[in-house]
């Protein structure tokens, strides 16, 4: 008996130190990110749930009173909302895909074995994403000043004989913002497609080349659909950023003229700190950029998705 | 054939960096020179850029701007690797099922707009400020907080923990160390170069950042880098010359950090797709 009951404990005392252990390690596991979790839930989950609270909310400053759907009702007609959202697209629909095509040229162009100067083009073109956004909107409201060089330029080379409105023209404003943004992040684009392209195998476009295929046929047969996961990685990430665009509208046109440049940011920016505070109906702006970001990605992903099948 | 296509490639591209290195040029020249002299169009380099230097000091409030944005900057960066270094190790090494939930729900951070949480974000330390006016509105404790853990970082971290060798963690167990002894004895030193990248990244995002200093940083001596140049460029009559110095001043920390380490730099900037 005696002997049964000491196998019994030791057959149980390293099981017990065993769980211990595991429970151990487990906290120790958890204690590793606690940190990092209660950050994120305090300034990102939280806040959320707080401008869904406030999305049904009205009134000035801090006296705020539940009003239901009225906010999303009066989404749908309030001119300068539907004016942020009409450039908001403008900008995505028009900017991110010249943006993307742009990049993807370059850096076919780069990945040629025999160029030289690679490393000069791709340190040129890379350059504009060391610059601070407010930067280089400064510097580009100055560039395309009615009397900026941008002007006087194209007037001594006699491509127009008067200046162009760059900043104070609706639709030249507009044109002005998609070009600074182009500027600032087709090298940042690029980077990653050289990357991608590094590891596509060169005896595919050898292959390609034997059978007769011409630079463009390789581009779209081979390129596009070898660079398919990494272009549209980078068209999400250029949508979300498109979708909060701020810096740039606010330091080059301040939305202007008129709201014709206005972004959705901008126009949350303009209802909470700049008119009389409604905190409640910018949360609910804020909450049309959030679907706008959902319903983006999932299009881009539904685009990605039926061109693989 | 072959020589035109040559030239073809070379004039595109030539093209393309040109347009992208004018507006360094036209910056940097513009800050050696006259105000007016740059309305005018000058693109040559002048001999005032001591003149513009020494304006920008008497005018603008520069070096309170330098150094608030120096403050953010450097602990906003040793903070965030420290959590997000801690985070993506413990996901990683102490993997579970709980816990690659929680990841995945943290991820789902980086699809939250700043826009959308800007106004609770400025409401919360509203509040902050009657209980503790040191971290509340208008102080630069404020301006760094809600920016200092982000799940991409984490995410970053995760992802080169994976490439880290697990026999040293096991090394380093059995010479004694604790947990977290092998995480700053071992998993640190080994790790030198995400962690450079990591530096990089952050250092980016905070030196430049705008929005969220706009809405919390009232009171002018508070003002970041960021804040003055967005003043300067909504002045009535602006002078070129201070503004262009004072942007170039601004840009020389990235650009330097870019030209010296262009390799971390680009791999901090590629982490998030390994």
């Amino acid at each position: 008996m005696l002997q049964a009951a000491t196998k019994q404990t030791i057959q149980q005392k390293p099981r017990k130190s065993n769980n211990k252990l595991r429970i151990k390690n487990g906290l120790i596991g958890w204690s590793f990110i606690t940190i990092a979790t209660l950050m994120i839930g305090l300034f990102y989950f939280y806040p959320m749930a707080q401008a869904l609270i406030l999305s049904f909310q009205s009134g000035a400053g801090s006296n705020l009173q539940f009003v239901g759907f009225d906010n999303y009702i009066r989404l749908f007609t309030d001119p300068t909302f539907i004016a942020a959202v009409k450039n908001t697209v403008t900008y995505l629909i028009i900017q991110v895909p010249i943006m993307i095509i742009l990049a993807l040229l370059i850096s076919v162009l780069l990945n040629d074995k025999k160029l030289k100067l690679k490393g000069f083009f791709r340190t040129a073109i890379f350059l504009p994403c060391i610059t601070s956004l407010v930067a280089y909107s400064v510097v580009f409201k100055y560039l395309f000043g009615s009397d900026g060089i941008i002007n006087q330029m194209l007037i001594n080379f006699s491509l127009i004989s008067e200046p162009i409105q760059w900043l104070t023209d609706p639709f030249w404003a507009k044109v002005t913002i998609i070009i600074a943004i182009t500027w600032r992040w087709t090298g940042y684009n690029m980077i990653f497609y050289l990357s991608a392209l590094q590891n596509v195998d060169n005896s595919i476009y050898e292959a390609a080349k034997i059978d007769g295929a011409n630079a463009f046929q390789q581009f779209f047969k081979i390129t596009i659909p070898m660079l398919k996961p990494i272009i549209l990685f980078t068209s999400i990430t250029s949508t979300i950023g498109t979708l909060q665009l701020f810096d740039e509208v606010m330091n080059i046109t301040k939305g202007g003229p008129g709201n014709a440049t206005l972004t959705i940011s901008q126009y949350i920016y303009n209802l909470s700190f700049k008119y009389t505070p409604d905190f409640g109906y910018a949360a609910t702006v804020s909450y049309a950029i959030v679907i706008m970001i959902v319903i983006f990605s999932i299009i881009q992903f539904k685009v990605a998705g039926d061109k693989n099948a | 054939m072959h020589k035109i296509k040559r030239t073809f490639i070379y004039s595109i591209l030539s093209i393309f960096a040109i347009i992208s290195i004018f507006p360094f040029i036209w910056m940097i020249v513009s800050a050696t020179n006259k105000s007016v002299d740059v309305t005018k169009g000058r693109l040559l380099p002048g001999t005032h850029l001591v003149e513009n230097f020494q304006n920008l000091l008497n005018t603008v409030d520069l070096v309170p701007a330098l150094v608030n944005s120096a403050i953010i900057t450097m602990a906003t960066t040793v903070l965030s690797l420290i959590i997000a270094s801690l985070a993506g190790y413990g996901f990683e090494i102490y993997r579970s099922k709980a816990k690659d939930v929680v990841f995945t729900i943290l991820l789902v951070s980086m699809m939250i707009p700043f826009a959308a949480l800007m106004i609770p974000l400025f409401r919360m330390f509203g509040t902050i400020s009657q209980i503790a006016p040191g971290i509340g509105i208008d102080t630069l404790t404020s301006a760094m907080l809600p920016s200092i853990t982000t799940a991409f970082l984490i995410f970053f971290f995760r992802q080169n923990t994976k490439m880290f060798p697990r026999e040293l963690l096991e090394a380093g167990r059995i010479d004694g160390l604790t947990e977290l002894g092998v995480f700053f004895r071992i998993f640190v030193p080994t790790m030198k170069t995400t962690y450079a990248a990591a530096a990089i990244i952050t250092f980016m995002a905070s030196w430049n950042n705008y929005l969220w200093p706009l809405v919390v940083l009232q009171s002018p001596e508070n003002h970041t880098i960021p804040l003055l140049i967005s003043n300067l460029g909504s002045s009535s009559s602006p002078d070129f010359g201070i503004i262009m110095t004072t942007i170039v001043i601004a840009t020389l920390p990235t650009a330097l950090i870019f030209f010296l380490l262009q390799r971390h730099f680009v791999a901090g900037m590629m982490g998030s797709v390994k």
